[in-house]
């Protein structure tokens, strides 16, 4: 029955990013039809809100899994943590292209002057080695270390959150309700350990 | 102790240089366009503050991409909730350093003035800009008709406050205080430039562009121009504005458009005209006071722009 659970939660996690391919490609068809008239700005945002959620998820992943003793929640925990990278790759690619047009010097003068687009390159930079490190065999090459680094799902989380919280102008609902979720599930990591 | 003595002249009283200097041009444009002269077929005076590639923003963009917090954060927020909202009758309270001041019916304080079209670039504070075709009336015909007594140095404007029809205004997690707050010199609002928008893409202007009337004054950020005013009041100290009240380090009182003073978490040199598509952001280069520089610089001669951001 547990083997249903791997592709239902693979085709869950993914349907976002169908949705969003099928309206770019409305989009290209005809323009505005489908994500208003910036269509770009649409974009980063999507796939910013979806890499969040979805890096709340990998984060909740341990949690429920002892909350719920189901093991087969642990076993998700690679692909919902590489789906995770995947949205957060895809919103940083948006934003180079969309917003700084692959333009080096408009993007180190963002990364100085702008402290969201700081916070949030530093939690992309926070998820890539743990991206890169998945596979089974970097993680038998690094055994204990491999655990350890897995803490930076920590930094990465907070940095995410602090990015979006420093580029709202108002309205804080969203953000509000994604850090309820981080202290909750922070809360209930600390207290089983 | 210094005891200032008044001016002999009021400064409101003095023609700025700019205004004197191009008068012949002024009084050009202002015949032109109270001929009744439709799109495409601009008054050349205004014609110039356009560049060659200024395409118009399709109207349905124009009336579905808002910023109108009133009715929500989200820019679709507005075309979906403003409908909400009752604009007639619409009451506009008048009160502070003039002659006639009180209650008014809207249709009682346009009527009579001279509308006419002005097609403007229209520039965000977020970095998005558009091109619209505006329906409106010259804001010094308005607010003269009030009598604003020699003291008045700054109009100040509110938005309607109505949270039963207006859903922004009961959020929960939203900081700003109601009503939405801006506010002029009155030598910026007797600018010709500067009009009240009663219309848009020759119709009457949709709620969630700022039904009945609008503010809109081309050459500032589009935060300045405040939608759906209920309350005009004449002052002798700078008003406060909204977004300043919020944000004071990042949004200015003046808020002209500036690509050399950079928006604190965003650059304000380049901007995305609308509608941009999935293959380009559209983006071009902001111009000083928005390409108005010609028409508005003389306004801010001397001053700091960095500081009076």
């Amino acid at each position: 029955m547990t083997a249903f659970v791997k592709p239902v939660v693979f085709l869950c996690l993914l349907a976002p990013l169908l949705w969003l391919g099928w309206q770019i490609s409305i989009e290209v068809s005809s323009p505005t039809a489908a994500l208003g008239a910036d269509p770009g700005e649409a974009i980063v945002h999507f796939l910013g809100e979806w890499g969040i959620r979805v890096l709340l998820l990998a984060f909740a992943v341990s949690p429920l899994q002892k909350a719920l003793k189901q093991r087969v929640i642990g076993r998700q925990r690679r692909m919902v943590g590489l789906f995770a990278f995947t949205y957060v790759a895809l919103h940083l690619l948006a934003y180079l292209f969309f917003y700084i047009e692959f333009d080096w010097q408009a993007l180190s003068a963002d990364f100085v002057d702008r402290a969201f687009i700081t916070a949030g390159i530093a939690g992309f930079v926070c998820l890539l080695p743990m991206a890169i490190t998945s596979t089974a065999g970097w993680q038998r090459r690094l055994r204990r270390q491999w655990l350890r680094l897995h803490l930076l799902i920590y930094p990465a989380v907070a940095l995410a959150l602090i990015h979006l919280y420093w580029l709202t102008r108002d309205g804080f609902a969203e953000v509000i309700a994604y850090t309820f979720c981080f202290v909750v599930l922070l809360a209930y990591r600390w207290r089983r350990s | 102790m210094l005891i200032k003595k008044p001016d002999a002249i009021k400064p409101s009283e003095i023609t700025s240089e700019n205004a004197f200097v191009n008068r012949r041009n002024f009084i050009k444009s202002q015949m032109l366009l109270s001929g009744g002269i439709g799109l495409g077929f601009m008054s050349p005076g205004l014609q110039a503050a356009l560049q060659p590639d200024d395409d118009l923003t399709p109207e349905e963009i124009v009336t579905s991409y808002n910023n109108f917090y009133e009715f929500g954060t989200a820019k679709s927020d507005p075309v979906q909730y403003a409908h909400e909202m009752t604009t007639d009758p619409w009451t506009v309270e008048v009160s502070g350093a003039a002659n006639k001041t009180g209650r008014f019916a809207f249709e009682d304080v346009i009527k009579g003035l001279d509308v006419s079209e002005r097609v403007y670039r229209f520039r965000c504070v977020e970095a998005w800009s558009m091109v619209v075709p505006w329906q409106g009336v010259a804001l010094g015909d308005v607010l003269k008709q009030f009598e604003p007594k020699t003291s008045a140095k700054y109009v100040e404007f509110r938005t309607l406050v109505r949270p039963a029809e207006m859903r922004g205004q009961r959020g929960v997690f939203q900081s700003m205080d109601w009503p939405y707050v801006e506010g002029l010199r009155l030598d910026e609002a007797y600018h010709p430039l500067s009009i009240m928008a009663t219309g848009v893409y020759g119709k009457e202007l949709p709620n969630q562009n700022g039904a009945p009337w609008r503010l809109m004054v081309p050459w500032k950020y589009g935060f300045k121009s405040i939608k759906s005013i209920v309350s005009i009041r004449f002052t002798e100290r700078q008003p406060r504005n909204s977004w300043n009240v919020l944000a004071p380090h990042e949004y200015g009182f003046y808020a002209n458009v500036n690509p050399a003073v950079s928006h604190p978490r965003w650059s304000q040199a380049s901007e995305r005209r609308l509608p941009s598509s999935v293959f380009s952001p559209n983006r071009r280069p902001t111009l000083p006071f928005n390409g108005y520089a010609d028409e508005v610089a003389g306004l801010y001669s001397g001053m700091d722009l960095a500081k009076f951001y």
